[in-house]
């Protein structure tokens, strides 16, 4: 980056907030931990429009804007926030956090047990996405910020909207629910297992315990990471980039045949095996797998999203098979049933799961028109 | 406010859970929610009017009525209403019976293909036709199921609909003594406030 695009954040710093002991949904005590986060814009005065922004699985809080001007890529989720942008940063307050258990900064697998001085690794205590809901409270009472104009995330993302909602009701106003589903069905958790199980049966894997015999799960991860990859994608839209083209080699003499989808998904895995922690990528998957808020509520989604007072956008994508529209249809049609104020939309967009973090017109379109509202309610 | 819809605003009670299928750009929605205390929901397929309905701070989901309405339970709203769209679906018969279903009463207006200037395009012109009311061509025309206000009442009838109440417009929404005396030739467009046959609500 050579100069800061005009509709961009700019260069961002993380920041460190730290926590006391916390005990989590499953029993186990955490004495200390830290959560690292951004935030872009202005809080307002009366600290009414701050919005969170939730990742997803691999996701982390550089959500916009450039750690540097030498960084060539923006944060995860650059097309959506920034001045003028959907989450429009001259109005609204953003909130961006890795969450707990995390690999990018926050307390995690990676951090050291202060019981034993080594890596917590595979004795980091299970996380689920109330307790991330929880102590994304706790970051919101750092900075003073009493309610969440808005609370909004893609996919496991959506979920932690969704919770907050129900968790706290009286903290959030509006909660934007995009490409995510209320549980994970069996073909879900059956992926997730299956990436899973790439990690740790990878011989590097060590009983979780590859940082201190000094390895890495490389290959583990890759797989779970080429995996998870075909999953956000389309049929159409893997069609549409790959077709059959091949990246080397000759298919009538079957020599050194490599297409170009393979090469793309190992060029991904191998990314990724480099930079996401094996354990977190463990963590966050069973929080993905265990979410289910109306379990709590005699298993009725309807009287669990009735604990809510905010008002919903639900957002599903036409050629999401990961968490297909029918997904987001069941959440609408619940909070129908619970009386709730919604809003409902299904995007025609090719790129399956991972349209939510791309530049879709009619997506972005719609989330300026619902989040122009959620600002001028804030006075913005 | 469009005048079909004020006057449909009218016929719904105060506090009522409304349903608004093919809602446009929220308009009776917002009225509703403002004048009446009412908690409503509106239906389009449309991105630009489901926009409008965001703008307009009105619930909407988006959903074709092609697909059903399956996806609600009996009897979950007290009024279901469909203005100017069931010559415009797939099968109004079973749209109508879902409406029912769902809501305790519904209202549904439409456009009288029995007025008076359509008898006499086809008459005179032998030509399908046009008038201030259905403005289209035969082949672009979104309305793929006209009928005449008697050929609505005789569906009513022979699938156990009650028409609790019925009034007929001319083109510019007046409820004059002619359109109501021979609605299916001078009216454009009638209101219908329906029931099932079998009182239940």
């Amino acid at each position: 980056m050579k100069v800061v695009p005009p509709n961009s954040v700019g260069v961002v710093v993380p920041q460190t907030a730290q926590f006391g002991p916390i005990e989590l949904q499953c029993g186990v005590q955490l004495p200390h931990f830290e959560i690292v986060y951004e935030t872009y814009g202005q809080l307002n005065a009366d600290r009414t429009n701050a919005v969170l922004v939730c990742h997803a699985l691999s996701g982390h809080h550089h959500a916009a804007g450039y750690h540097s001007m030498d960084d060539d890529k923006p944060g995860w989720w650059d097309v959506c926030i920034g001045p003028g942008k959907p989450i429009d940063t001259n109005r609204l307050f953003v909130v961006s956090l890795n969450n707990l258990g995390g690999c990018h900064g926050s307390t995690g697998p990676r951090s050291t047990d202060p019981s034993t001085g080594d890596p917590y690794g595979p004795t980091f205590p299970t996380v689920t996405v109330k307790d991330w809901v929880r102590t994304q409270a706790m970051l919101a009472d750092t900075l003073e910020i009493p309610a969440f104009a808005a609370i909004v995330g893609g996919s496991l993302g959506g979920m932690q909207a969704m919770q907050w909602a129900i968790d706290f009701p009286d903290r959030i106003r509006h909660a934007l629910l995009i490409a995510c589903a209320s549980k994970l069905s069996a073909q879900n958790i059956a992926f997730n297992e299956i990436a899973r199980q790439a990690i740790v049966t990878d011989p590097e894997f060590h009983g979780g315990n590859y940082i201190k015999a000094g390895s890495n799960p490389d290959v583990g991860l890759r797989l779970a990471r080429m995996l998870g990859h075909v999953t956000y994608l389309s049929d159409y839209s893997m069609g549409d980039r790959f077709g059959r083209e091949l990246k080397s080699g000759d298919i009538a003499s079957g020599h050194d045949v490599e297409f170009q989808v393979e090469s793309y998904l190992r060029y991904q895995g191998s990314t990724f095996s480099k930079v996401f922690d094996a354990n977190t990528y463990l963590l966050m998957t069973r929080a993905l797998d265990y979410f289910d808020p109306a379990r709590d509520y005699g298993d009725d989604l309807v009287t669990a999203l009735g604990q809510a007072s905010c008002k919903f956008l639900v957002v599903s994508f036409s050629t999401d098979w990961r968490f297909a529209p029918e997904r987001s249809d069941e959440i609408i049609d619940a909070l129908v049933a619970a009386r709730k104020d919604v809003v409902g939309a299904n995007i025609d967009a090719a790129h399956g799961h991972d349209s939510f973090l791309l530049q879709v017109p009619r997506y972005l379109e719609l989330l300026s028109t619902y989040l122009d509202r959620v600002a001028a309610e804030c006075g913005q | 406010m469009r005048e079909d819809l004020r006057i449909i605003a009218d016929l719904v009670e105060p506090g009522a859970r409304v349903l608004d299928l093919g809602c446009g750009n929220g308009e009776l929605l917002a009225h509703l929610q403002s004048n009446k205390d009412v908690r409503g929901y509106g239906m389009d397929i449309d991105p630009q009017r489901i926009n409008a309905c965001i703008r307009a701070g009105v619930n909407v989901i988006e959903h074709d009525l092609n697909d059903g309405l399956a996806r609600f339970p009996d009897a979950s709203f007290d009024m279901v209403v469909m203005t100017e769209t069931l010559q415009a679906v797939r099968r109004p018969d079973l749209v109508l019976a879902e409406m029912l279903r769902i809501g305790g009463e519904c209202i549904v207006t439409f456009p009288n293909f029995g007025h008076w200037v359509c008898r006499a395009w086809l008459a005179t012109r032998g030509r399908m036709p046009m008038a201030k009311h259905l403005p289209h061509n035969w082949y672009d025309t979104p309305n793929i199921h006209l009928c005449t206000f008697a050929d609505f009442e005789r569906l009513c009838l022979e699938t156990g609909i009650t028409v609790i109440e019925r009034f007929a417009v001319d083109s510019g929404y007046r409820s004059r003594r002619m359109v109501n005396r021979f609605p299916n030739l001078f009216g454009t467009t009638a209101f219908y406030r329906l029931g099932r046959a079998d009182g239940k609500t």
